[in-house]
């Protein structure tokens, strides 16, 4: 299980080792659309960690939802 | 389980020096620090008998081209009457107050930061910090990023002593948990960005609710309670994807799913799904549907066939087998104001979201025991109760100011 | 320290190694691509009408933040040393001209230096942009001399000390 995933984790770090030999494919006068501040994947933190708040404290799930903080609210 | 994390913490801290390092030897071209912001929020949570409201404020400011300081003060003012209270207890008030405090600081294309949460209810005290690196590499194509969280927190359990609320002198337990995750930005084409993230969680200590009982049939017709039992670890596992996609009108469509297992036996899938629309020069309309499926804990029944049943005992609906959907709409007005030269941008942002849960192995025993002491005129059997379902409204109505 | 520590730390700094490789190579060196770009005002703005000048072309974009922060520095850098045989060139990388030329109609202190429109991101191509903004340095025989990617408070200082030694040649 341990020799797994640190062969899984090395493939990936030699992976992006041989990533310089790539050009970036997006130019950087290419990025307008991607700037556009309407294509944040958060665009108001203080509604999204609220809203990450009432779910996590209903749900049994928790994590990876790109989100902080701690705090119970539970019961 | 323990081995595999074992080995990512060796990964994760050695990748944090390691970034660390390169990140301070190379200054090539510079990152940007999030941007200087005040918002101020007021929401509104109301369901499954439960009203929650407060306001919440961040502020976010710069010191130098380097340093970015951000502040949330956040208060959640509870009533509740949920299921739960219903069925053991009476209605209560309560007030929780949390507070963080975090730093980026940025070094050429690595972006450093640490944070601390302090959240304060009369019977739960959280406290939890966090530690983050990121760092933009391949053109500024992918961002890489490592986090570190751990939190102590202190349970109580309130009573009522001469009809004042008072944490019992008997009662006082504690849990940690701690928390590692590995994300990954990446752009795919001018239009398209899309980021994974991947977190494990650990948790250690009291993790049960000290209110809570499960129930048990003492004779096919009536039900006994006595208090839940759980393991005292949980591990976790969750992985996400986003999406977001540029329409060529100018608007935005992303997506997202989350895969969620842990030691428990809990199996989570979220879905969503948004859309972002500007019209004319002011106003951004926004549309999500969020979809989330759950099955239970191993652990986990609305009634055990029998006093003692098992070593391990819940009956939290949150552990339980369930559907919840969540759709939202939200609408944002930006302003300038010519008298106001220093805020860049200001903008007025109202947003409802209303969500329905379908439990399907959780029963609403107000129909068999009544509520808060009082039983019903025509009690049910214990278990054929009819499923419990529940729907709230969410509001938020928010004012953020850009600097 | 354990043997798996050890492979854990050189897997680490290979990772490393991909970060702190030297970028991509901008043109740095060598004779300026010639271009000629519509500009403000529907004027042709070819790069050959200032050879014997020294110039400096600044590769920006109205939805990039540093960019517009130096903005007026560069005005006055531009208004500075024009009289001694220097010109200032803004290159605009957006695809439509209409956000930027909007955006340089409402500056409180307006620009007065040549700004062409790279609306086919042909100039960005041609002098392999890989940073937004891009400052490049061409001297008074046309070759370019220095290329500075990004903005950060203070870089103004690089800009004029090699304006300096550029037009004492």
């Amino acid at each position: 299980m341990r020799t797994r995933g640190l062969i899984v984790l090395s493939t990936l770090a030699f992976l992006m080792a041989g990533c310089s030999s790539i050009e970036p494919w997006v130019k950087p006068y290419d990025r307008e659309n991607l700037a556009d501040p309407i294509m944040a994947f958060t665009r108001a933190p203080i509604s999204q960690d609220f809203l990450d708040h009432v779910f996590e404290s209903r749900e049994g799930s928790r994590g990876a939802s790109g989100g902080g903080g701690g705090g119970c609210g539970c019961n | 389980m323990k081995a595999l994390h074992t080995s990512l913490v060796r990964y994760v801290i050695t990748c944090l020096a390691v970034i660390g390092a390169a990140g301070l030897a190379v200054d090539a071209t510079a990152g940007v620090l999030p941007e200087d912001r005040a918002d101020v929020l007021y929401f509104r949570y109301d369901g499954g008998g439960v009203t929650i409201n407060g306001p919440s404020m961040l502020v976010r400011k710069s010191i130098g081209e380097h340093v970015s300081v951000a502040a949330n003060y956040y208060i959640d003012m509870v009533s509740s009457a949920s299921i739960d209270v219903e069925t053991s207890a009476s209605p209560y008030d309560d007030e929780r107050t949390q507070s963080s405090l975090s730093v980026d600081f940025l070094h050429g294309k690595s972006t450093y930061s640490v944070g601390y949460v302090n959240s304060d209810e009369s019977d739960y005290k959280a406290k939890t910090m966090f530690a983050n690196v990121s760092h933009d590499m391949f053109g500024d194509l992918t961002t890489i990023g490592f986090g570190y969280k751990v939190g102590n927190n202190d349970v109580f359990r309130n009573v009522k002593i001469d009809g004042v609320k008072v944490n019992d002198p008997t009662f006082a337990e504690t849990m940690e948990s701690k928390s590692f995750n590995v994300s990954i930005s990446q752009i795919i084409t001018k239009n398209l960005i899309l980021s994974g993230q991947y977190e494990v969680i650990t948790d250690e200590g009291f993790l049960r609710s000290p209110y809570r009982s499960v129930r048990f049939f003492t004779d096919p017709l009536n039900q006994g309670l006595e208090a839940e039992k759980y393991p005292n670890t949980r591990s976790s596992n969750a992985g996400s994807i986003r999406a977001k996609y540029f329409l060529p009108y100018r608007a935005a469509l992303d997506g997202m799913y989350r895969f969620y297992t842990d030691t428990w036996g809990v199996i989570g899938h979220t879905g969503e799904l948004g859309y972002v629309h500007p019209l004319k020069a002011n106003w951004i309309f926004e549309g999500r549907v969020r979809y989330y499926t759950q099955t239970k804990a191993d652990f986990y029944a609305d009634i055990f066939p029998r006093a003692n049943f098992a070593n391990f005992e819940a009956r939290d609906k949150e552990l339980g087998t369930y559907t919840a959907v969540t759709a939202g709409l939200g609408a944002t007005y930006e302003f300038k104001i010519d008298r106001f030269p220093w805020l860049a941008k200001g903008s007025l942002n109202l947003r409802y979201d209303y969500m329905t849960v379908a439990y399907d192995d959780f029963r609403d025993a107000t129909f068999s025991v009544g509520k808060f002491g009082v039983p019903p005129d025509d009690p049910l059997a214990p278990g054929t109760e009819p499923l419990y379902k529940l729907n709230a409204n969410i509001l938020q109505f928010y004012i953020s100011a850009f600097f | 320290m354990t043997a798996r520590t050890v492979k854990g730390i050189a897997k680490g700094l290979a990772l490393a190694a991909a970060f702190v490789l030297p970028a991509f190579a901008t043109t740095s060196s060598g004779p300026a691509p010639a271009f000629q770009l519509a500009g403000r005002g529907g004027k042709t703005i070819d790069l050959a009408q200032y050879k014997g000048q020294v110039v400096m072309i600044n590769f920006w974009a109205t939805w990039c933040d540093p960019c517009r922060k130096e903005m007026p520095l560069l005005e006055d850098i531009y208004k500075k040393y024009k009289p001694m045989g220097f010109t200032l060139i803004g290159v605009n990388v957006e695809p439509k001209t209409g956000d930027p030329e909007g955006w340089l109609s409402k500056l409180p202190k307006p620009v007065t230096f040549p700004v062409a429109f790279d609306v086919d991101s042909k100039v960005s191509k041609l002098y392999k942009v890989v940073g937004m903004p891009t400052t490049v340095f061409i001297d008074r025989k046309g070759n370019v001399r220095e290329v500075h990617i990004s903005y950060k408070a203070g870089d103004e200082n690089l800009y004029l000390s090699q304006i300096r030694s550029l037009l004492k040649e």
